[in-house]
C-alpha cells in the first residue's frame, strides 16, 4: 500500500498549463491503471487523462475548471502495492480522444480541418518557450586548463596569420579548450606582440620560419651584380631570428679587461698529458675560464639574470652556456648546475657537448636553460670582440685568445706574461658598468688562483 | 501599411497580380468556389475574378502540372496549387521533363511563365503525407527555379515577382508560418527579386544559414544569444534553386563560422550544396567546420506528437547549436 501522486500530465509542445473540464472518478472510486480519470482542457483540446496506478482514489486536490501548471499534483490514489509505480507522467497526445485516420494520405474534410487546427494553435501560442535558465543550457564547461586545442588552426587563421605576419605561438586562445579563433589573430595588436615578445630560453632550437619564395619582392642583393640565393637552412633562419632579438631588445653595454694567467699555462702545461691519460680528455684552458666565471657569479648573482617586463629574475642555477661552432653552426649547449662541476668535471662536460654537437646529436634539453654565456672565442685567434649577449640572458663573457706579452714587472722591469682580454657584454637594463667591472675583478683574481694540482678537482 | 499574416500576404499578392494581368489564373484541388484551398490562401479570389480564373482540378497532380504547361505556353499565366508539397510527387514529370525544359528545347521560342504554388513543412502534425520537405527533390533542375518567402513581407513581393517570371517558378509556403507570422506589409505593388537571398540580422560571431520555420527559430535564438554578447549574422537563403552564391559565400566570410540549418534531413538537403559552395569558395575564411543542423535521416515526419518533436529542429536545438558553434 501506498499514496501516489498523479500530476497534469504533459499535453503537447508548449503547453504549460491546463485545466480539469471534468471528474470522471471521484473520492473512494477504484480505478485500474490506464482507467480514465479527468477529461482535462488545454487551448481548444480536451484530452482524457489516464491513470497511472491501479488503487482507491484518496483526494481530489484542483477544482474544475481552474488552470494549473503541468505537473501539478492533482490527485492522490491509495495503490494496492502490487506494481511498480509508472515513470513520471504519461504523455498524453491530444488526438486521443480525436481519433483521426490518417492512413493512405486521406483527404478528409476532418484531417484538413485538424492540421488547420493545428496551424492555428501554433500561431496562438507562438513558438516554443524556451527554458534558458543557466541549469538547462548544455553548454560544455570550459576548462581552463585545458589547452587541447591551442594548436588546431582553421583555415582562416593561418591564412591571417600569415598576411599580417604574426606568431601564432604568441597567441592567446579565447576559443573551446584554448584554440585560436579567427577574431583572435583579427585583434591582434602586432607590434605590441613584438615587443612582448615572450623570452625562450634557446637559441638554437631550429624553429623552421617560413621562406620567402616571392620573387616579385626585390632583394637587397638584387644591386650587386651577379648573386646566387642560397636559402637559410633552419637552425641558421633560428640563429638570424635570436640575432636579431637578442640586439634588438637588449640595450648593450661592453667592457674588456686583462688577465694575467701565466699560472694557469704554466699549470696546463704541467698536468695537460697526465691529465689525458688519467681522465681521457684533454685539458684545454676553457674550463678554467668558466670556473672562474661561475666563482664570481656566486659573488655577484646580478650577473646571472633575465630581464623579463620590468622586473629582473634572479636564477638560482649557474647553468653556462658555451659556443661551439662547426663549419655551418653556432650552438650552444648549457652546462646545467656548472657550479657543481670540478675543473675536471668541466672538462669533461665540455668535451661532451662538444662531441653531442659537432655529431649533430644536440637535444633540447642540451641546449635548454642557460642564464649565462662563456664563449672561447680565443679559439679562432681573436683577442678582441663584442658579444651578442644570448636572449633572455644579462651577460655574455669572450674569452679571447692568450698571448705572450711584455709586461711591467713591479720592480720597474718587464717580464714576459700570458695575457688574454675578457670581453664582456651586458644587459645595460640590467647591469651598470659598475657591476659589470667589480665582476670582471672577481673572474681576474679567481684566475690567479689556479696555481696547483688541487686546483683540478 | 496593413498588418497581416504570411498567408494573407501571399493572398494578397495573388489577387494584385490577378488585377493587374487577365492572363492569371489559378487552379488546384479546392482552391475555387467559397473554400479557397484547404488553407485558404485563394478565398475569395474565386468570388473576385470569376471561375473561369480560379477554379477546382480532379485529385490528380500530373494534371494540376500539365495544365499549367500548356496555359502556359498558350499566353496564360498559370498558377497551379499542389495541395502539400507531399502530393507533388506525380506530377514531378510535368515539372521537370516539361516546364523547366521549355525555353532551353524551343531555344526560347516557347517560355512556361508558370507558377507552381505548395505548402510545405512539418510542425502541425500532419504527419507523414502532409508534413514534409520535398524541395530538394526537385531542386538542382536548370530551368526550374525555387523560391520560399519567411516573412510576410517576403510572401507578398515573392509570389508577385514569381507570377511576373516568364519562366516556372516552384513557390513553396512554410505551413506553419501561415498564420504563425503576422507583420505589416505595404499595400503598394512591390517585388521581392527571386534570385536573391536576404540578409535579415547582421552580427559578426557567427554565421546562420536557413529558410521557413527554422529561419524564425533562429532570429529568435539570435535575440536570445545578443544577450550573452553573441551575435549572429542570419541569413534567408529565400532563393532556393539557383542559390545566390555571392550573398552566401559572403556571409560565411563574414564570420568563418556557418552554421545551416533545415527542418529537412540531414543528407543531401539544400544545405548539403550551399555547404559544398561555401567550402569551395571560402575556405581560408573559414574558423570552424561547416554545421549543419537538419532532422534526422529518417524517411520522414513522424505522426506521433513525441516523435515529431524529436524530428524536428525546434528552437532550442538551433539556440544550443548557435552557442556551441560561437564556443567553439
Amino acid at each position: 500500500m501506498a499514496i501516489e501522486t498523479i500530476s497534469m500530465p504533459h499535453l503537447g509542445e508548449s503547453v504549460t498549463e491546463a485545466s480539469i473540464a471534468v471528474w470522471l472518478v471521484k473520492e473512494g472510486d477504484y480505478v485500474n491503471k490506464y482507467d480514465p480519470i479527468a477529461e482535462a482542457v488545454s487551448d481548444k483540446v480536451t484530452t482524457e487523462i489516464p491513470s497511472n496506478f491501479s488503487g482507491t482514489v484518496k483526494d481530489i486536490l484542483i477544482d474544475v475548471d481552474t488552470d494549473v501548471d503541468i505537473g501539478t499534483p492533482m490527485m492522490t490514489i491509495e495503490t494496492d502495492g502490487t506494481e511498480e509505480a509508472t515513470v513520471g507522467n504519461q504523455e498524453v497526445t491530444e488526438e486521443a480522444s480525436n481519433q483521426v485516420n490518417t492512413n493512405e494520405g486521406e483527404r478528409t474534410e476532418e484531417f484538413m480541418q485538424h492540421i488547420n487546427e493545428e496551424i492555428d494553435k501554433e500561431a496562438e501560442k507562438g513558438t516554443v518557450e524556451l527554458d534558458t535558465s543557466p541549469g538547462n543550457t548544455p553548454t560544455t564547461e570550459r576548462s581552463l586548463t585545458d589547452d587541447s586545442q591551442k594548436a588546431r588552426y582553421s583555415p582562416a587563421v593561418v591564412r591571417i596569420a600569415q598576411e599580417r605576419g604574426i606568431d601564432l605561438n604568441q597567441v592567446k586562445g579565447t576559443g573551446k579548450h584554448g584554440r585560436i579563433t579567427r577574431k583572435d589573430v583579427q585583434n591582434v595588436d602586432i607590434s605590441a606582440q613584438k615587443a612582448e615578445a615572450t623570452p625562450s630560453p634557446v637559441q638554437t632550437e631550429p624553429t623552421p620560419e617560413p621562406i620567402s619564395k616571392d620573387a616579385s619582392k626585390p632583394s637587397p642583393a638584387s644591386t650587386m651584380g651577379e648573386t646566387e640565393v642560397v636559402a637559410a637552412d633552419g637552425i641558421r633562419r633560428a640563429i638570424a631570428k635570436k640575432m636579431v632579438q637578442s640586439t634588438t631588445e637588449i640595450p648593450h653595454a661592453w667592457l674588456t679587461v686583462e688577465a694575467d694567467v701565466s699560472t694557469i699555462v704554466k699549470l696546463r702545461n704541467e698536468l695537460k698529458d697526465g691529465f689525458k691519460a688519467k681522465e681521457g680528455v684533454s685539458l684545454s684552458y676553457f674550463p678554467f675560464f668558466v670556473k672562474a666565471v661561475v666563482q664570481a657569479i656566486k659573488k655577484h648573482p646580478i650577473m646571472n639574470t633575465s630581464w623579463d617586463n620590468g622586473n629582473i629574475v634572479y636564477h638560482k642555477d649557474i647553468n653556462v652556456s658555451i659556443a661551439v661552432a662547426t663549419d655551418d653552426h653556432l650552438f650552444v649547449p648549457v652546462i646545467h648546475g656548472a657550479d657543481n662541476y670540478s675543473i675536471s668535471g668541466l672538462s669533461k662536460e665540455i668535451n661532451h657537448l662538444a662531441q653531442l654537437a659537432r655529431s649533430g646529436k644536440l637535444e633540447s634539453k642540451h641546449i635548454k636553460g642557460g642564464t649565462i654565456t662563456v664563449n672561447n672565442t680565443g679559439s679562432f685567434g681573436s683577442i678582441q670582440s663584442m658579444g651578442i649577449i644570448n636572449h633572455p640572458q644579462a651577460a655574455i663573457l669572450q674569452v679571447e685568445s692568450i698571448n705572450k706579452r711584455f709586461v711591467p714587472t713591479e720592480d720597474g722591469g718587464f717580464k714576459v706574461a700570458d695575457m688574454v682580454n675578457l670581453c664582456l657584454s651586458i644587459d645595460h637594463r640590467i647591469i651598470d658598468g659598475l657591476q659589470a667591472g667589480r665582476f670582471l675583478k672577481e673572474v681576474k683574481e679567481n684566475l690567479a688562483r689556479f696555481v696547483d694540482e688541487s686546483a683540478l678537482y | 501599411m496593413t498588418m497581416m499574416t504570411y498567408l494573407e500576404a501571399i493572398n494578397k499578392g495573388i489577387e494584385e497580380e490577378m488585377t493587374r494581368d487577365e492572363k492569371v489564373v489559378i487552379f488546384g484541388e479546392d482552391v475555387g468556389g467559397v473554400k479557397g484551398g484547404v488553407f485558404g490562401v485563394t478565398k475569395g479570389l474565386a468570388e473576385k475574378f470569376g471561375d473561369d480564373r480560379c477554379f477546382n482540378t480532379p485529385l490528380t497532380e500530373g494534371q494540376i502540372g500539365g495544365l499549367a504547361v500548356g496555359l502556359g505556353v498558350v499566353g496564360y499565366r498559370a498558377i497551379g496549387e499542389f495541395q502539400f508539397a507531399d502530393y507533388i510527387l506525380p506530377a514531378v514529370n510535368q515539372l521537370i521533363s516539361e516546364a523547366s525544359r521549355m525555353r532551353y528545347r524551343t531555344k526560347g521560342d516557347w517560355t512556361a511563365p508558370i507558377v507552381y504554388r505548395t505548402p510545405y513543412g512539418g510542425g502541425v502534425r500532419g504527419g507523414l503525407y502532409h508534413s514534409q520537405s520535398t524541395e530538394k527533390i526537385l531542386f538542382g533542375q536548370p530551368g526550374l527555379r525555387i523560391v520560399t518567402p519567411s516573412s510576410p513581407y517576403d510572401a507578398k513581393g515573392l509570389i508577385k515577382a514569381a507570377i511576373r517570371s516568364d519562366d516556372p517558378v516552384l513557390f513553396y509556403e512554410h505551413k506553419r508560418l501561415y498564420r504563425l507570422l503576422k507583420a505589416d506589409v505595404p499595400e503598394e505593388d512591390y517585388v521581392v527579386p527571386l534570385d536573391k537571398a536576404n540578409v535579415v540580422r547582421q552580427g559578426d560571431d557567427i554565421t546562420v544559414i536557413g529558410y521557413g520555420m527554422v529561419l524564425n527559430h533562429a532570429l529568435k535564438a539570435a535575440e536570445q544569444l545578443s544577450k550573452e554578447g553573441i551575435e549572429a549574422e542570419v541569413v534567408d537563403v529565400r532563393s532556393l534553386y539557383p542559390l545566390d552564391k555571392e550573398t552566401l559565400v559572403e556571409a560565411a566570410k563574414k564570420t568563418g563560422k556557418v552554421l545551416l540549418v533545415t527542418e529537412d534531413n540531414k543528407e543531401g538537403s539544400i544545405m548539403s550544396e550551399i555547404a559544398a559552395i561555401i567550402a569551395e569558395e571560402a575556405l581560408f575564411y573559414l574558423d570552424s567546420p561547416i554545421k549543419r543542423l537538419a532532422g534526422p535521416d529518417s524517411p520522414s515526419m513522424p505522426y506521433a506528437i513525441s516523435l515529431e518533436r524529436e524530428f524536428l529542429v525546434d528552437e532550442e536545438k538551433v539556440l544550443n547549436a548557435m552557442r556551441e558553434l560561437a564556443e567553439f
